[in-house]
């Protein structure tokens, strides 16, 4: 039965959710001091008061990655089962794939020549 | 062979897998902890210092000091951080990191492993999701060096996941299944580092810059990020970023040996120890790297990853799939 694997997979899952449990929460708290002080609890910015809020707002160019990264992932995602039933394909299978590499491959020249690859 | 899916469920074979899954962390544990200790000592040798050698023979105790240290140092959460994210980020980060480790073959007998016929593809979907602790960390310290780090990390980790992925096509065209199991025994006559040797390079350097390794530790460039993603932290959460990052370098090399390096084959010496001997190879040119190059621009790091990396990862796809006609 192949559920077997994945029972074990949940295992992993319980065990990598416990070794962060145990010492975290169960033996953390016996073994660690525990005396905050208002200095020691302030935002750390290289000893001096820290200034304003650090929620500020950043680079757009990170949304652009962000969206550039969904389309490629997603491209990525599509080649694997191509990728397993290749052998079974052909010629049929390499021209459909050379189709949809280029169609990705112009968007990746339309990025790139509309500069959102460079982080200035 | 053993497999798991092909044993009845029963309280016994359950037991197994608990016993297997127990050892598999254990196992990840003691790479960690030599893992540091060896990096400290190799970079230290390549720069003609001695390296750690106070704490036990040769200094080997000294990662076990250090946990220890870790482990009493007080848990500091500064005022302003968002407390539930700031406590949870460290464990979203590190569950993904020990989940992949179930689909690595280790040896010719699978106890160890969970033969998924998506292998490959649960490999990179459960190591996306660290991602997702690393900007959680940033985000919930409410500092600026930690949120400027959180989102380097995840724009840097995001970008090289393509080219990551894209390279391990190849590998997977070339076997026709995403079990790791079959992309091993695949490689009985000739390892795939030979016929993907574009694949193999594309997927070196994709994986450093996937574990914020030099020369891609942008997102924790001392000199202008102070720590990055985890300055906030103290004590054993940041303990716990750590153990992260070396897991993930134990499990990439892993799946370096498992899609490039035949896995566990090899004649003579059993399974297990070829498993350990290229999968030690590995995390040695890791730490070579580190030793020997300097830090990227950060206006490069993102330009190779879409310029470079990603072509020629594309290119390869074709030129394996073209020769795979003929």
């Amino acid at each position: 039965m192949y559920s077997q694997d994945f029972i074990f997979i949940l295992l992993f899952v319980v065990l990598g959710l416990a070794l962060p449990m145990a010492t975290l929460a169960m033996i953390g708290p016996l073994l660690r001091p525990k005396h905050p002080t208002k200095e020691k609890l302030k935002t750390y910015e290289s000893g001096l008061d820290p200034v304003g809020d650090a929620r500020v707002r950043y680079n757009v160019r990170y949304y652009l990655f962000a969206l550039m990264f969904l389309a490629f992932d997603v491209e990525t995602v599509f080649l694997y089962p191509w990728a397993v039933e290749y052998h079974n394909l052909g010629l049929y299978g390499f021209t459909e794939m050379l189709i949809f590499l280029v169609l990705l491959a112009i968007g990746l020249v339309y990025a790139w020549r509309k500069k959102v690859l460079e982080w200035k | 062979m053993f497999h798991w899916e092909s044993t009845p469920l029963t309280g016994l074979s359950f037991l197994g897998m608990v016993i297997g899954a127990v050892v598999v962390l254990l196992i990840a544990l003691a790479v960690v902890t030599y893992a540091i200790y060896f990096e400290r000592k190799f970079i230290g040798w390549m720069q003609l210092r001695i390296g750690p050698n106070r704490v036990g023979p040769f200094g080997l105790f000294q990662s076990f000091a250090d946990i220890l240290k870790l482990l009493i140092k007080e848990d500091v959460i500064p005022d302003k951080a968002d407390r539930i994210m700031f406590l949870l980020a460290p464990v979203i980060a590190f569950v993904p990191s020990f989940m992949v480790l179930a689909v690595i073959p280790f040896s010719s007998t699978h106890v160890f492993t969970a033969g998924l016929n998506v292998g490959v593809l649960y490999y990179l979907a459960i190591s996306a999701i660290t991602i997702l602790g690393v900007v959680l960390g940033g985000w919930a310290s409410n500092n600026k060096y930690s949120l400027i780090g959180g989102m380097r990390s995840a724009a840097q980790m995001i970008s090289y996941e393509i080219p990551l992925g894209l390279s391990i096509v190849g590998v997977v065209l070339l076997s026709g299944s995403l079990n790791m199991n079959v992309i091993v025994a695949h490689q009985a006559k000739m390892w795939f580092i030979i016929p993907q040797i574009i694949g193999f390079v594309v997927f070196i350097i994709a994986g450093l810059a996937e574990l914020n390794r030099t020369p891609f530790d942008l997102p924790e460039a001392e000199s202008e990020l102070v720590a990055g993603y985890h300055t906030e932290y103290s004590g054993f959460r940041f303990a716990f970023f750590m153990l992260t990052e070396y897991v993930y370098a134990f499990a990439l090399a892993a799946l370096a040996t498992t899609l490039f390096l035949g896995g566990w084959s090899g004649p003579f010496l059993p399974s297990w120890l070829w498993f350990v001997i290229k999968t030690a190879a590995v995390i040695f040119f890791l730490f070579w790297v580190r030793a020997t190059m300097p830090r990227m621009r950060g206006d490069q790091l993102m330009s190779f990853a879409w310029k470079v990396l990603i072509p020629v990862a594309l290119f390869n796809l074709l030129l394996t799939g073209g020769l795979y006609l003929l």
